[in-house]
């Protein structure tokens, strides 16, 4: 086993192994930690992928943005004194069937499939030419996606705001 | 030698347990969480691609898009969360039913 091989299988277990923490735990901050554990094991896929600037916004965005915002979530809508943080799990069973069916069927098509794997592109620093191509080729939709950002934070405030007659 | 199908195995892991707790969960965080794990199977079936196909970056930049998008979702979906916490007093999804005739 090479080290590429190693590397990678570690990664993997990290993160299917914590992602299977996220979703079985019975309190909402352990599944909120181990959510942490997979973004970092995804972040270190990336990196053996030769995505490096994609692993760095994985760990800006999903680990300083969003699991502090979901944090917040769980802080928020729970009184944390009364230490009533468990999360009803319901139709367990059947939760467990469709998703080892839907795991069974990927697995299949994934494996099964003649995928048109080209050349392929050997690891290099990728963050020069992915700041090119968003300002040149992808311009539009890089703008697009800044205005729906925009949009959709200024939504969430306007959500939550108290209403004065409320 | 690790090639695409073991990221595709991977993703494909953490796609069925991010649908387990869509499915299975009745937290709203909870949920949200798993819709995370959805994203972030895309996402790493995205890069993989790119890596072993014909060796263009659109797989990332894609993967890029993707992480925008569920900034803006998880940021919208957490005051949604929010206000049904102040109107109900729980997060249960099971009583976000104000919109049911």
């Amino acid at each position: 086993m090479n080290a590429e091989a190693a590397v990678f299988y570690a990664f993997g277990a990290i993160t299917v192994l914590s992602a299977a923490v996220v979703v079985l735990a019975r309190s909402l901050i352990y599944s909120a930690f181990a959510l942490l554990f997979t973004f970092f094991g995804v972040a270190g896929l990336y990196v053996l992928l030769g995505a490096d600037f994609l692993a760095a916004t994985q760990l800006l965005i999903y680990v300083g943005g969003i699991l502090v915002l979901l944090l917040f979530g769980v802080m928020l809508t729970h009184k944390l004194y009364d230490l009533d943080l468990r999360s009803e799990v319901t139709q367990f069973l059947a939760g467990i069937i469709v998703a080892s069916g839907l795991f069974v069927i990927v697995i299949f098509v994934a494996v099964r499939t003649q995928w048109a794997t080209g050349p392929g592109r050997p690891p290099s620093v990728t963050t020069a030419e992915v700041g090119r191509l968003f300002m040149g080729q992808y311009l539009l939709p890089f703008e697009a996606a800044s205005i729906l950002l925009l949009v959709a934070l200024m939504g969430a405030a306007m959500i939550v705001r108290r209403r004065r007659d409320a | 030698m690790i090639t695409l199908q073991h990221y595709l195995i991977v993703s494909a892991a953490l796609f069925s347990l991010g649908m387990l707790g869509i499915l299975t969960r009745r937290n709203a965080v909870n949920v949200l969480m798993g819709v995370e794990l959805v994203l972030n199977s895309a996402n790493l079936n995205l890069v993989a691609f790119s890596r072993f196909g014909s060796g263009n970056l659109q797989g990332q930049l894609f993967a890029v898009f993707v992480i925008v998008i569920a900034a803006a979702e998880v940021a919208v979906a957490l005051a949604i969360v929010l206000t049904l916490y102040r109107l109900r007093r729980t997060s249960n999804l099971d009583a976000a039913d104000i919109l049911r005739g």
